[in-house]
């Protein structure tokens, strides 16, 4: 035992800094297939074990083995590797046009493909997604149209949020996708009230909410984990641990022990553990939760293990605060890789249509970037109008904001 | 017509809401089963149910952010922070969340919440039951503030503010729950029972949001005021016998502007009166409108009578709260007298 004597301050560091050698050592991977899948009504107090492993599907040579696998078929499998193909190229053409100047901003999701991807497929019609601004794979896999995204990133002429938002922080109710804001946690307590709508309203619809690690910190994430126990709010609480939270690892936000998976514990929700990189492990766990809130069950708390392969935003230089080869020591992998690889072993897929698949989701890309161009992009072409900054605060313009539009000249 | 306190009132403003449409569900810190610290919801949860009227856990930020969450599925929350002064917590959801959701979404998600909150000194409060933060309100664009003064109005805003479609902050003045206040606080103070205003119509009335009342007519001075400094207003006005022109703001934001313009256009001289700390107040804002509006009649530069700038302190209750010798004493100056 230490001496009792002048208390010394602590501060987490990562294990590793620039310069120095990638270490992942100290993150215990369980095999594919060894965590076991309870009923959905289990005893939250018999799974406590799952909050603090890793549910896996896909092993090291490619195969889908243990209890959580064998939820999707051969086409399922290949819309979802497509979608997250989508997702990247889309990044990767929309990074670029950052820094063409076409928009002022830019948050890629290299890495975290699956957990948006996958997770959106295990909802139903209706449900309504509270995201963060790294989940844009809900809107991908739900059809969303990718000319409509670019227009927001555009702010052009036909932006559907009449260029008053930062790029990426789209809205559609349509698509179950609730409206980002830039500030972080606030909607997470926002979806437990939306899932306590639609129990008092005696409704089969769930929500799904979503934050970071860093996030976790915030005070909203005590509050909906709070209410979400309290009302047993149809909702599935995701915690997408990418590692990062700008340049701050997730030691700062978690201490040294525990999980984020962890924290749901001590409220009573029960809390599981989910491999981010694995499409199939993601889809099975996000099925399972949403399932235990619409059979009225109550809430699950789920962590997604990944990492944040790409720079924060578009004005972060991740070369400042950790090794430039990390990403590549990352234990679980790359998401598409991982998926690529299971349906080549299915028999489903070969290198031969991967290669074509990439270039015709290019050529797709490329078409919808044309397409949204052709509407303005944030410095040419065209441009929401002045009006339109003095609309929709109110549902009617009060007095003053009718005199200031005219003082404007709009 | 019936008499009621304003207590009494709000409740029955909830009451009708939540008959006359399911989607509105009120709920707050000891506001199911007990009925409210103030009583305002009482008997709501027996009549309603508990999907209706319920008990929220001790955390503001929770219960205004659930209730955005509720009003973007197409609930009608009317939630209550218990005294405005624990609004804080649950200012970032306010400000940032529900006074901006219809703008960020371009009306894909709205946000028809209204958060009541007891507000104002006068009770011997101490620092954090006293405030009057309505200026911390009243800078929010997307954001309505409403302040009622006596129990006909709360009752008729309170449902018109659960009506409109945008975020209402609703602060009653807890000074005024159970009677009109004029400052004296050495007299007994008379029930609502006793008073005018204390009628309250059965079933649904509505108060427009956005407009003032004149509370007494007059031509020789004009008083801005809102809530318990109506009341105040009115024994100053009568101790010193001015003829002043007292108008209730009875909505802060949007402000009834015509009505000012026209009072002061007419009286040429301008008082304003708030609880809330002088700089930066709600106050600064009507000077600087009245200045702008109606420069060429004013006769006196325009007197604000504010609290202090000091944090509400409990022994020197008598000697913060702006009563109607200090309002006397403005109204006579104004006056050149």
């Amino acid at each position: 035992m230490a001496d009792a004597g002048m208390s010394r301050f602590h501060v987490p560091e990562p294990e590793v800094r620039p310069g120095g050698t990638p270490d992942f050592s100290n993150v215990t991977i369980p095999k594919a297939g060894s965590v076991p899948r309870p009923e959905i009504d289990v005893d939250p107090r018999d799974i406590r074990d799952l909050a603090f492993s890793i549910i896996r599907v896909l092993n090291r040579a490619g195969e889908a083995v243990g209890p959580w696998a064998g939820l999707l078929s051969d086409d399922e499998l290949l819309e979802g590797l497509r979608h997250m193909m989508t997702l990247r190229t889309f990044d990767a053409r929309m990074q670029m046009a950052q820094r063409q100047g076409k928009t002022s901003f830019y948050m890629q999701h290299l890495g975290e493909e699956a957990v948006s991807c996958a997770f959106r497929k295990a909802l139903a019609p209706g449900d309504m997604n509270f995201p963060t601004y790294r989940q844009a794979g809900l809107l991908i896999a739900d059809g969303y149209p990718m000319v409509t995204m670019m227009n927001q990133i555009y702010s052009n002429e036909a932006d559907p949020l009449k260029g008053r938002q930062l790029p990426i922080m789209y809205s559609s109710k349509e698509h179950g996708f609730f409206s980002i804001s830039g500030n972080l946690a606030t909607q997470y307590i926002q979806a437990v009230g939306w899932a306590m709508a639609s129990a008092i309203s005696n409704d089969s619809k769930i929500a799904a909410a979503w934050i970071g690690d860093g996030s976790t910190a915030e005070s909203d994430f005590h509050s909906a984990l709070v209410f979400a126990s309290t009302y047993k709010a149809p909702v599935v609480l995701n915690v997408v641990n990418n590692q990062w939270a700008i340049s701050t690892f997730q030691g700062i936000a978690r201490g040294g022990a525990g999980t984020f998976a962890a924290r749901g514990l001590g409220f009573g929700i029960p809390s599981l553990r989910a491999d981010g990189n694995d499409y199939l492990a993601v889809h099975a766990v996000a099925k399972w939760a949403a399932e235990r809130a619409r059979r009225n069950l109550g809430p699950t708390l789920v962590e997604y293990v990944t990492y944040r392969v790409g720079a924060h935003s578009s004005s972060d230089d991740p070369s400042a605060y950790r090794p430039k080869a990390e990403s590549d020591a990352w234990p679980l992998g790359d998401p598409i890789v991982r998926l690529k690889n299971h349906l080549i072993r299915r028999g489903v897929w070969s290198d031969e249509r991967h290669t074509q698949a990439e270039a015709e989701i290019l050529e797709t890309v490329i078409a919808a970037q044309r397409e949204a161009e052709r509407h303005g992009t944030l410095h040419a072409g065209g441009k929401p109008s002045a009006r339109d900054m003095f609309e929709g605060v109110y549902a009617e313009m009060p007095p003053h904001l009718r005199r200031q539009r005219q003082q404007a000249g709009v | 017509m019936p008499r009621r306190t304003m207590i009494e009132a709000i409740r029955d403003a909830m009451d009708v809401s939540m008959g006359r449409d399911d989607k509105v569900v009120v709920f707050g810190e000891d506001v199911g089963f007990f009925g409210g610290v103030f009583r305002c919801t009482q008997g709501l949860q027996s009549k309603y149910g508990k999907s209706r009227c319920f008990d929220a856990p001790i955390n503001e930020s929770g219960i205004v952010g659930s209730a955005i969450g509720m009003a973007a599925y197409g609930l009608k929350p009317c939630v209550e922070i218990q005294f405005a002064d624990y609004m804080y917590p649950a200012y970032d959801q306010l400000t940032q969340e529900a006074a901006r959701l219809r703008y960020r979404s371009n009306g894909d998600f709205t946000c028809p919440i209204v958060v009541r909150m007891p507000t104002g000194g006068g009770i011997f409060g101490g620092q954090t039951h006293s405030q009057s933060p309505e200026a911390l309100f009243t800078h929010v664009s997307g954001l309505k503030t409403v302040v009622p003064s006596n129990p006909h109005d709360a009752k008729g805003l309170l449902i018109a503010a659960i009506e409109d479609p945008d975020p209402v902050i609703f602060l009653e003045p807890k000074r005024l729950y159970n009677g009109p206040f004029d400052g004296h606080h050495d007299r007994p103070v008379t029930p609502w029972s006793k008073h005018e205003l204390g009628e309250v119509a059965d079933g649904h009335y509505t108060v427009p949001l956005g407009k003032a009342a004149i509370r007494r007519a007059g031509s020789a001075i004009t008083v801005l005021a809102y809530g318990t400094m109506v009341y105040v207003a009115q024994a100053a006005v009568e101790e010193t016998g001015i003829d002043a022109e007292i108008i209730d703001l009875r909505t802060l934001l949007p402000l009834d502007l015509d009505t000012i313009v026209a009072s002061v256009k007419k009286t040429g001289r301008c008082v304003i009166v708030h609880e809330a700390t002088l700089t930066s107040g709600f106050g600064a804002e009507l000077s600087a409108l009245v200045q702008e509006n109606c420069f060429y009649h004013l006769e006196a530069p325009v007197a604000r009578v504010a609290g202090w700038d000091t944090p509400y302190p409990h022994a020197q209750e008598w000697d913060y709260f702006p009563g109607p010798a200090r309002v006397g004493r403005a109204l006579l100056e104004t006056m050149g007298a």
